[in-house]
């Protein structure tokens, strides 16, 4: 974190505010990062009590959710914060709210596994599986970029997600096939369906934060550019 | 690209390529300015153009420099022995260190408000018409109608008016400042220079000067130095950081606060140690 200077301000007071605010958005990424690895986990082991359990959790990541941006908000109030603080800030603040919503896709998740009554998708568990697995990757690696600050990781990692994507859209075609093979399975297939397009948005979430990350450093805006605008800015 | 309707007030003026200003955009082109008091050297190669119709502002922390630079904007320094000055100001194409320039003519032309609101101890209206005296003015329509412009262009016309002839000493400390600027403004310079015009007032008349400050810009050009980072941020349109005497970073308002382009700027304004 030393080369963003987070502790070098005058004021030890903004110092430790700052610090705090950093260690919660860390804390709520490795909660959000176990209950994404714990929905994928439910649904291919059929692992019922352990879903309830990330029912159950979500309401923890909420409340980081809506604690962290009180912070930001205060901050905000009392330090004016300028340049990279401001930027911190807003990266924070942006970045909680796609945590909120990976959040949100694990519990989605969980509520598939629940419901999946027979499983005779065997192999299209084993694909879903597959990306999950990539997602929580992505996920960790984008925290890692997040809690070192370190900006070639962020560009790395923002580029992981075409990977996500590709796979997406091999296991839509995959669905496909089966469906038009078994019409009956078609209702169980559309929850698998469901639930690798939550996984497709995840990595787009995460891919959101690596961008945050980004401005934060840089200062630079990279939404929306395509692949060769952001190899100039690199 | 969609363009979406300015929110911010410092947005809605246009933001100048400060680096390549044209001549008509510029008031005050100051080039290689060294500045020694003595043996210390105050400013040291000092070069940038301030443009035209909108509020610049020099923040750094005491003692870099910044005040001394506005005061060679309209040769203040002139009244301290063993100062030299190299490089040149020029004012409107002009020079204003040169030999044919008239100092007083020059001050007319650059009005300066101090931080301690100065009136005199005289009536709010002779306060007011006190340059225009100097200047041989005597018709007493032209008196009264300056006044109220320039009380008016002060935002302070609605306080005083029934009291115009009531001593200056008696308003607060916020009206006293409007007054002072009242009187800079009575005779139409060209630009003004505001040294930390607020320090010494409570933050509702701050307020009421810094939207004056945005008021002041559509006639004149307004030069502003302030310990106030906020100030800087809300006031101007372009903020020049200074520090042991150098101009470290010079751009428009909205990229030096969010995006400053060197580690010293972000350090400062961030309240960090240098």
């Amino acid at each position: 974190m030393d080369n963003v200077n987070l502790k070098r301000h005058i004021s030890g007071q903004f110092n430790s505010e700052l610090e705090g605010i950093r260690n919660h958005v860390l804390l709520m990424g490795g909660l959000v990062e176990k209950q994404l690895g714990d929905a994928i986990t439910a649904i291919s082991t059929m692992d019922v009590s352990l879903a309830e359990d990330v029912l159950k959790n979500d309401r923890k990541v909420n409340t980081y959710e809506v604690a962290i941006d009180e912070e930001c908000t205060r901050i905000i109030a009392k330090r004016q914060p300028a340049a990279g603080d401001l930027r911190l800030i807003f990266a924070i603040s942006k970045t909680v709210t796609d945590l909120e919503r990976i959040g949100d896709s694990a519990k989605m998740l969980a509520k598939v596994a629940l419901e999946k009554k027979s499983s005779n998708q065997g192999g299209l568990l084993v694909s879903l599986e597959n990306l999950g697995r990539q997602c929580v990757t992505m996920l960790h690696d984008v925290l890692d970029c997040f809690a070192r600050m370190d900006v070639d990781s962020a560009f790395d990692v923002h580029r992981t997600d075409n990977l996500i994507d590709a796979q997406y859209e091999s296991l839509m075609r995959e669905l496909m096939t089966y469906m038009m093979e078994d019409p009956r399975a078609i209702p169980s297939i559309m929850e698998v369906m469901w639930a690798a397009r939550a996984l497709e948005r995840v990595g787009d979430r995460a891919q959101n934060i690596a961008e945050y990350v980004i401005y934060f450093i840089k200062g630079k805006d990279i939404r929306h550019l395509d692949d060769e605008e952001i190899a100039q800015l690199r | 690209m969609i363009n979406l309707e300015p929110t911010d007030a410092a947005t809605q003026d246009q933001v100048l390529d400060l680096a390549n200003l044209t001549d008509e955009q510029t008031a005050f082109s100051i080039e290689d300015l060294d500045l020694f008091y003595g043996d210390k050297q105050a400013l040291k190669g000092v070069s940038m153009r301030i443009p035209k119709g909108q509020v610049t502002a020099f923040i750094g922390p005491s003692g870099c420099g910044k005040s001394t630079l506005l005061r060679c904007m309209n040769r203040m320094n002139d009244l301290i022995d063993n100062c030299n000055i190299t490089g040149e100001i020029k004012l409107e194409q002009q020079n204003i260190f040169d030999r044919n320039v008239d100092v007083a003519t020059l001050r007319r032309r650059v009005g300066m408000v101090f931080q301690r609101p100065n009136p005199f101890p005289k009536s709010i209206y002779e306060n007011v018409v006190y340059g225009l005296r100097l200047q041989g003015v005597k018709d007493r329509r032209v008196l009264d109608k300056a006044v109220e412009e320039s009380l008016r262009g002060a935002a302070l016309w609605d306080e005083v008016k029934d009291r115009l002839h009531d001593n200056a000493l008696g308003l607060s400390g916020g009206q006293q400042q409007r007054l002072v600027i009242a009187r800079a403004i009575a005779i139409e310079p060209e630009v003004l220079l505001l040294d930390e015009p607020t320090s010494a007032l409570d933050p509702i008349s701050t307020l009421v000067i810094e939207e004056l400050i945005t008021e002041l810009k559509n006639k004149f050009t307004v030069v502003i130095v302030t310990h106030n980072m906020q100030q800087a941020a809300r006031v101007s349109d372009n903020t020049a950081f200074m520090y042991m005497g150098e101009l470290i970073e010079y751009s428009d308002t909205n990229t030096l606060f969010t995006t400053p382009a060197k580690k010293q700027t972000e350090d400062y304004i961030t309240g960090r140690y240098g």
